[in-house]
This record gives C-alpha cells, structure tokens and sequence, in this order.
C-alpha cells in the first residue's frame, strides 16, 4: 500500500488502493472497484459469469434426493422403485450428456480457433481488415445464442461436397456450428483485450531486434497472452456448456431431450423433479471442478500485471 | 406505400427472394407483431427487474436476518441456472398448479416469459445495485449532512446518483444479455420475432429469406441497445474511475 500523493500519511483506510483509471481521490469504496473488473470480465466474454459453490452441489443433491424420496414414498408397493427406475436409464442419459459434452469441446475448438484469427484481424494495421473483423466480432456479439442456433440448423446444407468427397451434416453438426459461431465473436475480443494489455515496449524491443509483426504476434505476443486468455476461454467453456442444453430446442437429442424421452416411456409425471435434478447435478459435477481452476488461475495470473 | 410492398412480389418473380413480410398482408402483420412482442417483452422485462433490482437490494441492508436471506437465496438459484431451465419451471412446474378449474391457464405464457426473465436478470441487478450502493463511502453521506442535507435528501441527492454511475456499466451489461435472452421464450411460444418468424417460414416456405431478416432484426435491436447504453454509459462517467 504506497502513500498516494496529496494524501496525508497514515489516513489511508483499510484495505484502500489506488482506484483504476489512476485518480488516487479515495471517493468510492472497493466495491467500486469490484463492480469495474466484474464489468470487463463481462465484457471479454460476453455472459454473466458462473459462480458455483461447493454447497450448490450438496444442494442439488439434497432436492434430488428428497424428490426421489416423495416419488418412491407416493408410488407404492407395486411400482418399480425410483432408484431402479433411474438406474435403468443412466446409461441412455450418460450417452446424452457424452453428446453435450462432445458439442461443447467442438463448439469451444472451431470457435477458439477462428476467434483466435478474428481477434488478430480486429488489431491489424490495414483499416479495412480491422473494421471489417470488428463488425463480424460484434455482429455475432450481438445476436442471441438461439438465432444463431436456427440459422445454421435451417441454412446449412445436409451434406457437403468438397473435392468429389462428400461430408454429411448430421443435425448436431450443424448445432455444433450454431453454437461456435458466439464463442467465436467472444473469443475474438477475449484475444483483443489480452493483446492489447501487452506493454507497449514489448512490441518496440521485439522490433529492435528484428522481429516481423508477424513473427512478434505469434512468438512474443500470443504466449504472454495465454496467461491473460486461459481464465476468461475457461468461463467461456463453462456457459458453453450449460448452454448446449439450447440444442434440445432446435431438435438435437442431448441429454434433455432424451430426459424427455425417458419420462414419457414411463408414463409417470411424479418423475420429472427428480429426473430433471439428477441431470442437472450432472452439469454441476462437470462444471464446478472448471469453474474452481478458474478462480484459482484469476487470483495467481492477477499479481503479474 | 403499395408499390413499395408490390416491388418486393416483383422480386420474388423476377429473383426467387420471397419476402412474405412485406407483399403479403397477413404475413406482415404478423412480423411487426413479433417484432413488437419482442420490443415490449424486452421494455417490460427491463423495467420489472430494476425494479426487483432496487427492491432486492434494500432488502438485503434489512436488519432481519431472514429477509437478507431470502434475497440471497433467490440470487443463488437464479444467477447459477440455465433461463431456460427457470423458464421451463415456472410454465411447466409452477403454471401446471396455477389453473382454474376448467383447466385454463391462469398466467398465460407471455406473463411467465416476462416474470421469468425478470426474475433472472433482476437477480443479477440486486448484486450490482447492492455494490454500487457500498460502493459510496460513509464519509460522503456525512459530509451531506454536514452540509445541512436531511437523511433522505442526502440519499436522493448524493448517495444514489454516485451510485447509479457506478452501477450503469455492469446494468449495462446485463440488460444488454436480457434482451438477447427474450428469444428463449420462444421455447414456451410466446408469439415474439423468433417464434412468429419460424410460423411464417413453415406457412410460405421461404426459410432462407426468413433467416437473414430475423437475423439481422435482432443484431439491429440489440446493436442499437448496446449503442445507446453505450453512450449513456459514456456521458454518465464519473471522472477517474473506470476505464
């Protein structure tokens, strides 16, 4: 904690830092300062932030648990108790969540992949090229998850034919696309933002000793970015994940669907709480270890700027 | 104003782009009903969940110990959920025990997508309002008061305005994301732009052209949000604090 100038020493209060922006006027708390890294972490990755606890997983557990218990305590003697009932379908619902799963890796790989190039195009030195990535960056920002979604299901062709050979376009496919095309426009500013927090003198020195844009980009730049990137990309993978479950509207069967299907084979309404919980203690168990190494990753890479 | 409408059949003739929404009556009317489900789903969701936002955040400074934890548990559920999960639960789960007895519906959709989706973003809008309200010193209300102001016009006048300007960014941020979630509540047919659109293309058949204009429907709306928050946002700065 350094004395700020035109403060007398000794009056600081607790836990009082320079405020950003670089006023050393002590007008707000640090709550301020909370809300101004909440907001530019919202803004890499375009979502509200998924903030698990450990006790959210007790907590789903528990109304599974109470939800089985009421089914099987309403059922009866003559009724296949609960626990056999969703034993029997784990392995059909373990398929679907694979299915999610497997959309959320794709989706997350297709679109780092092209954010990383939109990213680079929103900071090159020809104009055109940087207008135009930062209006696709934004467009794709700035349209709901779901259009996007319809619009690859319905736009993309069943099938593609590239050099004589022909690649079909399974449903999921063409959601998997859907789905990349907003971690694409997120992960484009998530690469901006890292870039651009790269101390100029890095680029002057990489130059000095004769290194090409290019070569300082991918050799110097870009590897001390990974550091800033890895915890937004992580937050950017949980939502992701979480919001595959949006495929089950456009027709996909993931894991919702097939829930879906699941209870109305049973032909029992009375299953649809503990069904619906028992899934979504599933997304918990795969998201909150992810979210965990998030915030670890925060606090250390937070000292190095 | 026909021949407008008119020249849109002439280039389905001539072209094959079917622009239903324009040369036909029923098609159109439709459309801009969709669109302005859309605009008054968005403003009414806005609107209620700032207000769940200032609500929640003075009950969470309650002296009850009860209340704060309502509130906090209300943010807990509905910030770390899916919207469309929440969606499903109140239209399904709760609306299945709201009915009357002839089995009509007592809510209807259109009022669960817009509790629903308050409720959502106002969970959020309770947190940052709450920050933004901590983010005020002690020493600036006692400084009013030293100046003579009342309790509450210390409030009205030196407290709230800071802190709406504290807040604004990260309200930004969330109504922004509340617009673009009102689509979802296509999922429980509520007759806005998506919905209506996907009517429209299975009746005329023109999915392609249907597409680009929802498409660029929404990037419009939003977009346009986004810039007005933005410059808002801009104008409402506090010198020296945040970027």
């Amino acid at each position: 904690m350094n004395s700020a100038p035109g403060r007398p020493h000794g009056t600081a209060p607790q836990g009082w830092r320079p405020l950003p922006g670089g006023t050393d006027l002590p007008v707000l708390m640090p709550a301020a300062e909370r809300l101004v890294r909440r907001v530019e972490r919202e803004r890499l990755i375009g979502n509200p932030v998924l903030r698990l606890e450990p006790w959210h997983g007790g907590l789903l557990l528990l109304v599974f648990l109470c939800a089985a218990g009421y089914v099987q305590a309403q059922a009866g003697a003559d009724r296949p108790s609960i626990v056999d009932v969703i034993w029997r379908w784990t392995p059909l619902l373990a398929k679907g969540f694979a299915f999610n799963i497997a959309i959320s890796a794709l989706a997350m790989a297709i679109g780092t992949t092209f954010g990383i190039f939109l990213g680079l195009a929103q900071l090159s030195r020809a104009k055109p090229v940087a207008s135009t990535a930062w209006f696709a960056t934004h467009f794709f920002r700035n349209a709901p998850w779901l259009v996007l979604l319809f619009y690859c299901m319905f736009l993309l062709p069943f099938k593609v034919t590239l050099f004589g050979v022909t690649i079909p376009l399974p449903d999921w496919v063409k959601a998997t696309f859907g789905l990349s095309l907003p971690v694409m426009a997120n992960m484009s500013e998530i690469v901006r933002g890292a870039v651009q927090s790269i101390p100029s003198g890095q680029w002057e020195s990489a130059r000095s000793f004769a290194f090409t844009r290019r070569q300082t980009t991918w050799m110097i730049i870009l590897p001390q970015c990974t550091k800033r990137m890895l915890p937004p990309w992580m937050n950017l993978y949980s939502i992701l994940t979480v919001g595959t479950v949006l495929v089950s509207v456009v027709g996909v069967s993931e894991v919702m669907t097939l829930a879906g299907d699941a209870l109305a084979s049973e032909n029992r309404a009375d299953l649809l709480m503990p069904f619906y919980f028992y899934i979504l203690a599933w997304f918990f168990l795969y998201c909150y270890p992810i979210a965990r190494w998030t915030v670890y990753l925060e606090r250390k890479y937070a000292v190095d700027f | 104003m026909d021949a407008f409408f008119e020249w849109f059949r002439w280039l389905y003739d001539a072209t094959g782009i079917n622009l239903t929404i324009f040369y036909d009556a029923f098609d159109r009317k439709r459309f801009i009903g969709g669109f302005f489900t859309t605009v008054r789903l968005a403003v009414s969701c806005i609107l209620l969940s700032v207000v769940i936002g200032i609500a929640g955040a003075w009950l969470q400074g309650s002296k009850l110990r009860l209340t704060r934890h309502v509130v906090y548990w209300y943010i807990q559920f509905f910030r770390n959920t899916p919207p469309l999960v929440q969606l499903y639960f109140f239209y399904f789960g709760v609306g299945a025990y709201l009915k009357t007895t002839g089995g009509v519906p007592l809510v209807s959709n259109v009022t669960w997508a817009i509790l629903g989706l308050s409720m959502y973003a106002g969970a959020f809008n309770v947190e940052i309002f709450r920050s933004g309200i901590e983010a005020v010193p002690k020493a600036t209300v006692e400084a009013a008061e030293s100046f003579g102001f009342s309790r509450l016009q210390a409030y009205r006048q030196i407290v709230l305005p800071l802190a709406f300007r504290v807040c604004l960014p990260a309200l930004n941020n969330n109504l922004v994301n509340l617009v673009k979630t009102t689509s979802i509540s296509f999922a429980i047919a509520v007759p806005e732009m998506l919905y209506v659109s996907s009517q429209i293309w299975s009746d005329s058949v023109n999915v392609e052209e249907m597409m680009n204009v929802l498409l660029f429907c929404y990037v419009g709306l939003v977009g346009l949000f986004v810039y007005a928050m933005h410059r808002w946002e801009r104008a409402m700065r506090v010198p020296g604090y945040g970027g």
